[in-house]
Protein backbone atom coordinates (compact mmCIF):
# COMPACT_ATOMS: atom_id res chain seq x y z
CA UNK A 1 0.00 0.00 0.00
CA UNK A 2 1.30 3.54 -0.58
CA UNK A 3 2.49 5.98 2.48
CA UNK A 4 -0.59 8.26 1.19
CA UNK A 5 -3.32 5.27 1.40
CA UNK A 6 -2.10 4.22 4.91
CA UNK A 7 -2.90 7.44 6.05
CA UNK A 8 -6.59 7.14 4.80
CA UNK A 9 -7.30 4.17 5.61
CA UNK A 10 -5.98 4.65 9.04
CA UNK A 11 -8.06 7.60 9.19
CA UNK A 12 -11.17 6.25 8.19
CA UNK A 13 -10.13 3.14 11.31
CA UNK A 14 -9.68 6.29 13.63
CA UNK A 15 -13.38 6.83 12.99
CA UNK A 16 -13.03 9.45 10.89
CA UNK A 17 -15.59 10.30 8.87
CA UNK A 18 -15.20 13.90 7.14
CA UNK A 19 -12.81 14.91 4.71
CA UNK A 20 -12.24 18.20 2.67
CA UNK A 21 -9.45 18.26 1.20
CA UNK A 22 -8.50 19.98 -2.85
CA UNK A 23 -6.54 17.78 -4.98
CA UNK A 24 -2.36 18.36 -5.23
CA UNK A 25 0.96 16.41 -5.72
CA UNK A 26 2.31 14.54 -4.03
CA UNK A 27 -0.88 13.48 -1.65
CA UNK A 28 -3.58 13.20 -4.05
CA UNK A 29 -4.02 9.88 -3.08
CA UNK A 30 -5.61 10.22 0.06
CA UNK A 31 -8.10 12.27 -1.56
CA UNK A 32 -8.30 9.61 -3.82
CA UNK A 33 -8.60 7.08 -1.50
CA UNK A 34 -11.44 8.92 0.42
CA UNK A 35 -13.79 9.96 -2.26
CA UNK A 36 -13.70 5.75 -3.03
CA UNK A 37 -14.13 4.80 0.67
CA UNK A 38 -16.03 7.57 2.55
CA UNK A 39 -19.52 7.51 0.72
CA UNK A 40 -19.67 3.95 1.58
CA UNK A 41 -19.53 4.29 4.95
CA UNK A 42 -21.73 6.92 5.44
CA UNK A 43 -18.37 9.48 5.82
CA UNK A 44 -18.54 12.85 4.06
CA UNK A 45 -16.05 13.64 1.06
CA UNK A 46 -15.72 16.82 -0.33
CA UNK A 47 -13.47 18.37 -3.15
CA UNK A 48 -13.49 22.01 -2.35
CA UNK A 49 -13.27 24.56 -3.81
CA UNK A 50 -10.04 25.48 -2.69
CA UNK A 51 -7.56 24.58 -0.04
CA UNK A 52 -9.21 27.55 2.22
CA UNK A 53 -12.42 26.24 1.90
CA UNK A 54 -11.78 22.70 2.73
CA UNK A 55 -9.90 23.86 5.83
CA UNK A 56 -12.73 26.07 7.49
CA UNK A 57 -14.92 22.95 6.82
CA UNK A 58 -12.25 21.06 8.38
CA UNK A 59 -13.10 23.87 11.37
CA UNK A 60 -16.38 23.51 11.42
CA UNK A 61 -16.93 20.02 11.64
CA UNK A 62 -14.63 20.13 14.36
CA UNK A 63 -16.58 22.32 16.62
CA UNK A 64 -19.19 20.12 16.16
CA UNK A 65 -17.20 17.30 18.06
CA UNK A 66 -16.05 14.72 15.22
CA UNK A 67 -13.06 13.64 13.76
CA UNK A 68 -12.25 15.43 11.09
CA UNK A 69 -9.02 15.56 8.59
CA UNK A 70 -8.01 17.24 5.43
CA UNK A 71 -4.52 17.12 3.96
CA UNK A 72 -2.23 18.75 0.90
CA UNK A 73 0.53 19.51 -0.07
CA UNK A 74 3.29 22.61 1.10
CA UNK A 75 1.59 25.19 -1.14
CA UNK A 76 -1.81 23.87 -0.40
CA UNK A 77 -0.37 24.15 3.46
CA UNK A 78 0.32 28.17 2.87
CA UNK A 79 -3.12 28.38 1.96
CA UNK A 80 -4.18 26.26 4.67
CA UNK A 81 -2.14 28.52 7.33
CA UNK A 82 -4.79 30.96 7.86
CA UNK A 83 -7.83 28.23 9.27
CA UNK A 84 -4.64 26.32 11.45
CA UNK A 85 -4.82 29.80 13.48
CA UNK A 86 -8.55 29.65 13.35
CA UNK A 87 -8.51 26.58 14.57
CA UNK A 88 -5.57 27.01 17.61
CA UNK A 89 -7.21 30.30 18.81
CA UNK A 90 -10.63 27.84 19.43
CA UNK A 91 -8.99 25.33 20.61
CA UNK A 92 -10.34 22.73 18.00
CA UNK A 93 -8.79 19.36 17.37
CA UNK A 94 -7.96 18.41 13.48
CA UNK A 95 -5.97 16.46 11.80
CA UNK A 96 -3.71 17.86 9.08
CA UNK A 97 -1.51 16.07 6.75
CA UNK A 98 1.43 17.76 5.00
CA UNK A 99 3.31 15.70 2.06
CA UNK A 100 5.66 17.88 1.16
CA UNK A 101 7.54 19.01 -1.60
CA UNK A 102 10.03 21.17 -3.11
CA UNK A 103 10.01 24.80 -2.67
CA UNK A 104 9.74 28.18 -2.32
CA UNK A 105 6.81 29.50 -4.46
CA UNK A 106 5.33 26.40 -6.45
CA UNK A 107 8.48 24.88 -6.50
CA UNK A 108 8.59 21.27 -7.83
CA UNK A 109 6.52 17.83 -7.34
CA UNK A 110 9.36 16.17 -5.73
CA UNK A 111 10.06 15.41 -1.85
CA UNK A 112 11.31 17.79 0.26
CA UNK A 113 11.58 19.04 4.48
CA UNK A 114 11.79 22.55 3.93
CA UNK A 115 8.26 23.14 6.06
CA UNK A 116 10.11 22.32 8.95
CA UNK A 117 9.98 25.55 10.40
CA UNK A 118 6.26 26.34 9.37
CA UNK A 119 4.73 23.17 10.85
CA UNK A 120 6.71 23.28 14.04
CA UNK A 121 6.31 27.20 14.91
CA UNK A 122 2.47 26.78 13.53
CA UNK A 123 2.24 27.97 10.18
CA UNK A 124 -0.44 31.02 10.69
CA UNK A 125 -0.20 33.74 13.32
CA UNK A 126 -0.10 34.22 16.62
CA UNK A 127 1.03 32.12 19.87
CA UNK A 128 0.76 28.47 19.14
CA UNK A 129 2.11 25.17 18.11
CA UNK A 130 0.42 22.28 16.84
CA UNK A 131 1.57 18.53 17.55
CA UNK A 132 3.98 17.23 14.95
CA UNK A 133 4.49 14.00 14.01
CA UNK A 134 7.43 13.16 11.51
CA UNK A 135 6.95 8.89 9.63
CA UNK A 136 9.34 7.31 8.00
CA UNK A 137 7.89 4.41 6.72
CA UNK A 138 4.14 3.37 5.32
CA UNK A 139 3.69 1.98 8.35
CA UNK A 140 4.47 5.14 10.36
CA UNK A 141 2.14 6.77 8.49
CA UNK A 142 -0.86 4.32 9.68
CA UNK A 143 0.44 4.78 13.15
CA UNK A 144 0.66 8.13 13.80
CA UNK A 145 -1.97 9.29 11.80
CA UNK A 146 -3.73 7.20 14.64
CA UNK A 147 -2.38 9.09 17.22
CA UNK A 148 -2.85 12.53 15.70
CA UNK A 149 -6.24 11.79 15.92
CA UNK A 150 -6.07 10.73 19.61
CA UNK A 151 -3.59 13.75 20.49
CA UNK A 152 -5.67 16.12 19.00
CA UNK A 153 -8.79 15.23 20.55
CA UNK A 154 -6.79 15.33 24.37
CA UNK A 155 -5.38 18.52 23.94
CA UNK A 156 -7.44 19.92 21.77
CA UNK A 157 -5.35 21.36 19.16
CA UNK A 158 -4.16 20.76 15.82
CA UNK A 159 -2.06 17.25 14.79
CA UNK A 160 -0.09 17.54 11.67
CA UNK A 161 1.19 14.83 10.36
CA UNK A 162 4.56 16.09 8.53
CA UNK A 163 5.02 13.65 5.47
CA UNK A 164 6.81 13.99 2.67
CA UNK A 165 6.20 13.22 -1.24
CA UNK A 166 8.76 9.82 -0.88
CA UNK A 167 6.93 8.20 2.26
CA UNK A 168 3.51 9.16 0.73
CA UNK A 169 4.32 7.60 -2.82
CA UNK A 170 6.03 4.63 -1.92
CA UNK A 171 4.52 0.82 -1.27
CA UNK A 172 5.46 -0.91 1.72
CA UNK A 173 3.38 -3.49 3.42
CA UNK A 174 1.74 -1.84 6.19
CA UNK A 175 -0.02 -3.61 8.84
CA UNK A 176 -3.52 -2.29 10.44
CA UNK A 177 -3.71 -4.57 13.05
CA UNK A 178 -4.67 -1.37 15.62
CA UNK A 179 -6.68 -1.63 18.93
CA UNK A 180 -8.44 1.83 18.53
CA UNK A 181 -8.89 3.72 21.74
CA UNK A 182 -12.62 5.12 22.42
CA UNK A 183 -13.25 8.84 21.49
CA UNK A 184 -13.27 11.30 24.22
CA UNK A 185 -15.71 13.07 24.93
CA UNK A 186 -16.16 16.43 23.56
CA UNK A 187 -18.39 18.55 26.45
CA UNK A 188 -17.32 21.60 24.20
CA UNK A 189 -18.81 20.67 20.68
CA UNK A 190 -21.19 22.44 19.26
CA UNK A 191 -24.20 19.51 19.45
CA UNK A 192 -27.25 21.54 20.06
CA UNK A 193 -28.38 22.22 23.55
CA UNK A 194 -31.79 20.62 23.72
CA UNK A 195 -32.70 23.54 25.52
CA UNK A 196 -30.91 21.80 28.15
CA UNK A 197 -27.76 23.27 28.42
CA UNK A 198 -25.83 26.65 28.01
CA UNK A 199 -24.50 27.17 24.56
CA UNK A 200 -21.33 26.21 23.64
CA UNK A 201 -19.63 28.96 21.94
CA UNK A 202 -16.69 28.18 19.31
CA UNK A 203 -14.60 31.61 19.06
CA UNK A 204 -10.91 32.93 18.06
CA UNK A 205 -12.67 36.25 19.11
CA UNK A 206 -11.34 38.00 22.58
CA UNK A 207 -11.83 41.77 22.49
CA UNK A 208 -10.52 41.89 25.85
CA UNK A 209 -7.26 41.84 26.04
CA UNK A 210 -7.17 40.25 29.59
CA UNK A 211 -9.15 37.30 28.50
CA UNK A 212 -6.65 36.94 25.18
CA UNK A 213 -3.42 36.64 27.48
CA UNK A 214 -5.46 34.37 29.62
CA UNK A 215 -6.34 32.21 26.79
CA UNK A 216 -2.89 32.16 25.84
CA UNK A 217 -1.54 31.72 29.20
CA UNK A 218 -3.54 28.50 29.46
CA UNK A 219 -2.94 26.78 26.05
CA UNK A 220 0.84 27.25 26.87
CA UNK A 221 0.37 25.15 30.04
CA UNK A 222 -1.05 22.59 28.11
CA UNK A 223 1.81 23.01 25.81
CA UNK A 224 4.13 21.89 28.68
CA UNK A 225 2.40 19.24 29.50
CA UNK A 226 2.43 17.97 25.87
CA UNK A 227 6.51 18.40 25.78
CA UNK A 228 6.47 16.41 29.14
CA UNK A 229 4.24 13.02 27.52
CA UNK A 230 4.14 12.76 24.35
CA UNK A 231 7.70 13.80 23.15
CA UNK A 232 8.87 10.45 20.88
CA UNK A 233 11.86 9.67 19.19
CA UNK A 234 14.13 6.58 18.00
CA UNK A 235 17.35 6.60 19.55
CA UNK A 236 19.80 4.00 17.05
CA UNK A 237 23.07 2.67 18.12
CA UNK A 238 23.62 6.43 20.19
CA UNK A 239 24.62 5.18 23.40
CA UNK A 240 28.67 5.01 22.58
CA UNK A 241 28.22 7.13 19.62
CA UNK A 242 30.95 9.66 18.97
CA UNK A 243 29.02 10.63 15.44
CA UNK A 244 24.92 11.31 15.68
CA UNK A 245 23.18 12.03 12.86
CA UNK A 246 19.68 13.76 13.66
CA UNK A 247 17.41 13.18 10.73
CA UNK A 248 13.85 12.70 10.54
CA UNK A 249 11.69 10.92 7.73
CA UNK A 250 13.36 9.51 4.64
CA UNK A 251 16.34 11.49 5.48
CA UNK A 252 16.35 9.04 8.67
CA UNK A 253 15.83 5.81 6.12
CA UNK A 254 18.97 7.56 4.04
CA UNK A 255 20.59 8.09 7.15
CA UNK A 256 20.08 4.87 8.68
CA UNK A 257 22.20 2.56 5.86
CA UNK A 258 24.87 5.25 6.67
CA UNK A 259 25.50 4.37 10.36
CA UNK A 260 25.04 1.21 9.55
CA UNK A 261 27.78 1.82 6.95
CA UNK A 262 29.78 3.70 9.44
CA UNK A 263 30.06 0.79 11.73
CA UNK A 264 31.25 -1.45 9.68
CA UNK A 265 33.82 0.16 9.12
CA UNK A 266 34.42 0.70 12.56
CA UNK A 267 33.28 4.20 13.13
CA UNK A 268 30.86 4.86 16.40
CA UNK A 269 27.71 6.67 14.36
CA UNK A 270 24.58 6.48 15.76
CA UNK A 271 21.10 8.31 14.68
CA UNK A 272 18.53 10.40 16.60
CA UNK A 273 15.17 10.10 14.64
CA UNK A 274 12.54 12.72 16.25
CA UNK A 275 9.20 11.28 15.78
CA UNK A 276 7.55 13.80 17.25
CA UNK A 277 9.15 17.66 15.59
CA UNK A 278 7.12 19.51 17.60
CA UNK A 279 7.65 18.55 20.71
CA UNK A 280 11.30 18.34 19.86
CA UNK A 281 13.19 15.83 21.47
CA UNK A 282 15.28 18.31 23.09
CA UNK A 283 16.51 15.61 26.26
CA UNK A 284 17.82 12.72 24.22
CA UNK A 285 19.48 15.21 22.22
CA UNK A 286 21.16 17.01 25.25
CA UNK A 287 21.90 13.20 27.28
CA UNK A 288 24.10 12.79 23.62
CA UNK A 289 25.95 16.04 23.46
CA UNK A 290 27.79 15.00 26.45
CA UNK A 291 29.85 12.70 24.77
CA UNK A 292 29.19 12.75 21.42
CA UNK A 293 31.91 14.84 18.93
CA UNK A 294 30.02 15.43 16.67
CA UNK A 295 26.32 16.16 15.20
CA UNK A 296 25.00 16.30 11.85
CA UNK A 297 21.85 17.62 10.80
CA UNK A 298 20.23 15.78 7.64
CA UNK A 299 17.92 17.31 6.19
CA UNK A 300 16.15 18.05 2.56
CA UNK A 301 16.34 21.89 3.52
CA UNK A 302 18.50 24.51 3.83
CA UNK A 303 19.02 23.62 7.38
CA UNK A 304 15.70 24.34 9.57
CA UNK A 305 15.85 21.38 11.97
CA UNK A 306 19.36 21.89 12.59
CA UNK A 307 18.29 24.96 14.78
CA UNK A 308 16.24 23.24 17.23
CA UNK A 309 19.12 20.43 17.23
CA UNK A 310 22.19 23.55 18.22
CA UNK A 311 19.39 25.03 20.76
CA UNK A 312 18.48 21.29 22.52
CA UNK A 313 22.20 20.86 22.51
CA UNK A 314 23.19 24.12 24.18
CA UNK A 315 25.84 24.24 21.42
CA UNK A 316 27.93 22.06 23.23
CA UNK A 317 28.70 19.97 20.33
CA UNK A 318 29.00 21.01 16.85
CA UNK A 319 26.45 20.94 14.38
CA UNK A 320 27.08 20.71 10.75
CA UNK A 321 24.37 19.97 7.95
CA UNK A 322 24.34 17.64 5.28
CA UNK A 323 21.44 18.62 2.99
CA UNK A 324 19.85 18.36 -0.49
CA UNK A 325 17.21 20.43 -1.76
CA UNK A 326 14.64 21.43 -4.50
CA UNK A 327 13.34 18.12 -4.76
CA UNK A 328 16.53 15.90 -4.76
CA UNK A 329 17.49 13.56 -1.86
CA UNK A 330 20.97 12.94 0.18
CA UNK A 331 22.76 9.84 -0.72
CA UNK A 332 23.86 6.63 1.95
CA UNK A 333 27.28 7.72 0.18
CA UNK A 334 27.15 11.38 0.57
CA UNK A 335 25.79 10.63 4.71
CA UNK A 336 28.57 8.21 4.93
CA UNK A 337 31.25 10.83 3.98
CA UNK A 338 29.85 13.21 6.07
CA UNK A 339 30.00 10.96 8.72
CA UNK A 340 33.78 9.93 8.00
CA UNK A 341 34.67 13.46 7.52
CA UNK A 342 33.33 14.64 10.96
CA UNK A 343 35.19 11.39 12.18
CA UNK A 344 38.57 12.72 10.88
CA UNK A 345 37.87 16.13 11.58
CA UNK A 346 37.23 14.95 15.38
CA UNK A 347 34.55 17.73 16.46
CA UNK A 348 34.81 19.00 20.05
CA UNK B 1 20.53 -10.67 1.08
CA UNK B 2 19.15 -7.34 -0.58
CA UNK B 3 18.33 -6.98 -4.37
CA UNK B 4 17.97 -3.61 -5.72
CA UNK B 5 15.98 -2.77 -9.36
CA UNK B 6 15.60 -0.62 -10.98
CA UNK B 7 12.60 -0.10 -14.28
CA UNK B 8 13.23 2.99 -16.21
CA UNK B 9 12.19 4.16 -19.51
CA UNK B 10 8.98 6.60 -20.46
CA UNK B 11 5.64 7.30 -18.75
CA UNK B 12 3.06 5.05 -20.35
CA UNK B 13 4.75 1.53 -20.83
CA UNK B 14 4.02 0.28 -17.45
CA UNK B 15 7.07 0.11 -15.29
CA UNK B 16 5.81 1.27 -12.13
CA UNK B 17 3.21 -1.81 -12.59
CA UNK B 18 5.99 -3.99 -13.58
CA UNK B 19 7.77 -2.95 -10.14
CA UNK B 20 4.65 -3.39 -8.52
CA UNK B 21 4.80 -7.09 -9.61
CA UNK B 22 7.86 -7.86 -8.95
CA UNK B 23 7.25 -6.05 -5.10
CA UNK B 24 3.92 -8.10 -4.30
CA UNK B 25 5.64 -10.96 -5.49
CA UNK B 26 8.07 -10.28 -3.03
CA UNK B 27 5.88 -9.62 -0.03
CA UNK B 28 4.20 -13.32 -0.87
CA UNK B 29 7.97 -14.44 -0.62
CA UNK B 30 8.01 -13.38 2.47
CA UNK B 31 10.41 -10.77 1.74
CA UNK B 32 10.71 -6.99 3.17
CA UNK B 33 9.80 -5.04 0.39
CA UNK B 34 9.94 -0.92 -0.90
CA UNK B 35 8.34 0.00 -3.97
CA UNK B 36 9.07 3.75 -5.06
CA UNK B 37 8.05 5.59 -8.40
CA UNK B 38 9.38 9.05 -9.68
CA UNK B 39 7.91 10.38 -12.51
CA UNK B 40 6.64 14.11 -14.16
CA UNK B 41 3.94 15.37 -14.25
CA UNK B 42 2.47 13.69 -17.51
CA UNK B 43 0.23 10.64 -17.21
CA UNK B 44 2.26 9.51 -20.57
CA UNK B 45 5.25 10.21 -21.88
CA UNK B 46 8.58 12.16 -19.80
CA UNK B 47 10.50 9.92 -18.31
CA UNK B 48 8.90 7.68 -15.34
CA UNK B 49 11.32 4.83 -13.27
CA UNK B 50 10.45 2.77 -10.09
CA UNK B 51 13.00 1.60 -7.78
CA UNK B 52 12.16 -1.97 -5.83
CA UNK B 53 14.15 -3.22 -3.23
CA UNK B 54 13.33 -6.91 -2.19
CA UNK B 55 15.74 -7.90 1.01
CA UNK B 56 15.84 -10.21 4.19
CA UNK B 57 16.65 -7.65 6.30
CA UNK B 58 13.77 -4.11 7.11
CA UNK B 59 14.58 -2.26 3.78
CA UNK B 60 16.27 0.69 4.72
CA UNK B 61 16.92 3.97 2.20
CA UNK B 62 14.23 3.10 -0.66
CA UNK B 63 15.92 5.01 -3.23
CA UNK B 64 17.84 2.66 -5.72
CA UNK B 65 21.08 4.24 -7.05
CA UNK B 66 22.84 1.77 -8.04
CA UNK B 67 20.83 -1.55 -8.62
CA UNK B 68 22.12 -5.14 -9.38
CA UNK B 69 19.01 -4.85 -11.97
CA UNK B 70 18.71 -2.25 -14.44
CA UNK B 71 15.41 -2.60 -16.62
CA UNK B 72 16.00 -0.59 -20.08
CA UNK B 73 12.94 0.92 -21.99
CA UNK B 74 14.58 4.05 -24.01
CA UNK B 75 17.53 5.47 -24.62
CA UNK B 76 17.64 8.09 -22.03
CA UNK B 77 17.23 5.43 -19.54
CA UNK B 78 20.05 3.13 -20.63
CA UNK B 79 22.51 6.27 -20.74
CA UNK B 80 22.24 7.35 -17.47
CA UNK B 81 21.71 4.22 -15.59
CA UNK B 82 23.98 1.88 -17.55
CA UNK B 83 26.87 3.35 -15.43
CA UNK B 84 25.35 2.92 -11.86
CA UNK B 85 24.53 -0.88 -12.45
CA UNK B 86 26.60 -2.96 -9.86
CA UNK B 87 29.52 -5.01 -11.27
CA UNK B 88 28.43 -8.59 -11.86
CA UNK B 89 24.51 -7.15 -11.94
CA UNK B 90 22.26 -7.69 -14.88
CA UNK B 91 21.09 -5.37 -17.23
CA UNK B 92 17.43 -5.88 -19.29
CA UNK B 93 17.32 -4.03 -22.30
CA UNK B 94 14.09 -3.33 -24.84
CA UNK B 95 15.77 -3.63 -28.33
CA UNK B 96 12.80 -2.70 -30.59
CA UNK B 97 13.21 0.49 -28.87
CA UNK B 98 16.63 0.93 -27.99
CA UNK B 99 18.98 0.45 -30.52
CA UNK B 100 22.26 0.60 -29.70
CA UNK B 101 24.14 -2.05 -27.14
CA UNK B 102 25.23 -2.10 -23.78
CA UNK B 103 29.26 -0.68 -22.94
CA UNK B 104 29.87 -2.67 -19.94
CA UNK B 105 31.81 -6.08 -19.91
CA UNK B 106 31.20 -6.78 -16.09
CA UNK B 107 27.26 -6.77 -16.08
CA UNK B 108 24.89 -9.95 -17.81
CA UNK B 109 23.33 -8.01 -20.29
CA UNK B 110 19.70 -9.40 -22.14
CA UNK B 111 18.50 -7.86 -25.48
CA UNK B 112 14.61 -8.47 -25.93
CA UNK B 113 12.46 -6.56 -28.58
CA UNK B 114 9.76 -6.23 -25.84
CA UNK B 115 7.87 -3.76 -28.11
CA UNK B 116 7.88 -5.50 -31.02
CA UNK B 117 6.92 -8.89 -29.98
CA UNK B 118 4.07 -7.18 -27.52
CA UNK B 119 2.79 -5.50 -30.33
CA UNK B 120 2.74 -8.67 -32.72
CA UNK B 121 0.72 -10.50 -29.92
CA UNK B 122 -1.61 -7.38 -30.80
CA UNK B 123 -0.92 -5.16 -26.94
CA UNK B 124 2.21 -3.08 -27.08
CA UNK B 125 1.42 -1.83 -24.03
CA UNK B 126 2.18 -5.08 -22.51
CA UNK B 127 6.07 -4.77 -23.55
CA UNK B 128 6.67 -4.54 -19.79
CA UNK B 129 5.48 -8.07 -18.96
CA UNK B 130 7.47 -9.59 -21.28
CA UNK B 131 10.82 -7.91 -20.12
CA UNK B 132 9.16 -8.92 -16.51
CA UNK B 133 9.26 -12.89 -17.97
CA UNK B 134 12.90 -12.70 -19.18
CA UNK B 135 13.71 -11.26 -15.93
CA UNK B 136 12.46 -13.80 -13.61
CA UNK B 137 13.64 -16.34 -15.71
CA UNK B 138 17.43 -15.13 -16.20
CA UNK B 139 17.66 -14.33 -12.38
CA UNK B 140 15.86 -18.07 -11.66
CA UNK B 141 13.44 -16.84 -9.72
CA UNK B 142 10.30 -17.61 -12.16
CA UNK B 143 7.95 -19.11 -9.66
CA UNK B 144 4.88 -19.52 -11.27
CA UNK B 145 2.56 -19.57 -7.95
CA UNK B 146 3.61 -16.38 -6.75
CA UNK B 147 3.67 -14.84 -9.89
CA UNK B 148 0.31 -15.46 -10.47
CA UNK B 149 -0.74 -14.27 -7.11
CA UNK B 150 0.94 -11.05 -7.41
CA UNK B 151 -1.10 -10.91 -10.60
CA UNK B 152 -3.85 -11.24 -8.94
CA UNK B 153 -3.08 -8.61 -6.16
CA UNK B 154 -1.77 -5.94 -9.09
CA UNK B 155 -5.08 -6.12 -11.61
CA UNK B 156 -7.89 -4.75 -10.33
CA UNK B 157 -11.08 -6.49 -10.40
CA UNK B 158 -12.06 -4.29 -13.14
CA UNK B 159 -9.24 -5.11 -15.69
CA UNK B 160 -9.87 -8.76 -14.73
CA UNK B 161 -9.51 -9.91 -18.23
CA UNK B 162 -6.45 -8.68 -18.58
CA UNK B 163 -4.87 -10.82 -16.11
CA UNK B 164 -4.38 -13.73 -18.68
CA UNK B 165 -2.98 -11.54 -21.23
CA UNK B 166 0.03 -10.17 -18.56
CA UNK B 167 0.43 -13.94 -18.12
CA UNK B 168 1.03 -14.84 -21.22
CA UNK B 169 3.09 -12.23 -22.19
CA UNK B 170 5.35 -12.79 -19.08
CA UNK B 171 5.15 -16.49 -20.65
CA UNK B 172 6.79 -14.71 -24.00
CA UNK B 173 8.79 -13.32 -22.30
CA UNK B 174 10.18 -16.75 -20.38
CA UNK B 175 10.74 -18.38 -23.64
CA UNK B 176 12.15 -15.84 -25.32
CA UNK B 177 16.05 -16.52 -26.85
CA UNK B 178 18.10 -14.41 -28.51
Amino acid sequence: MKGNEAIAEAAIQAGCRHYFGYPITPQTEIAAYMAKRMPKIGGTFLQAESEIAAINMVYGVSSAGKRVMTSSSSPGISLKSEGLSYLAGSDLPALVVNAQRGGPGLGGIQPSQSDYFQATRGGGHGDYHMIVLAPSSVQEMADLTIKGFELADQYRMTAMVLADGTIGQMMEPVSFDFEIKEQIAKPWATTGTKMARKHNVVNSLYLNPEQLEKTNFERYERYEVIKQNETLCEEYLCDDADIIIAAFGIAARVSKNAVNEARANGIKAGLIRPITLWPFPEKVFAKHAEHAKQIISVELSMGQMIEDVRLATSCKVPVTLCCRVGGMIPTPDQVYNAIVEANEKGGK
Amino acid sequence: MTKEYLFAGFGGQGLLFSGKVLAYKGLIENKNVSWLPSYGPEMRGGTANCSVILSDDPVGAPIVLTPDVLVAMNNPSLDKYENAVRSGGVILVDSSLIERKVNRDDVSVYYVPATKLASDEGAPTLANMILMGKLLTVLGDYNEETVNKALEKCISARHADMKELNRKMMEIGKNYTE
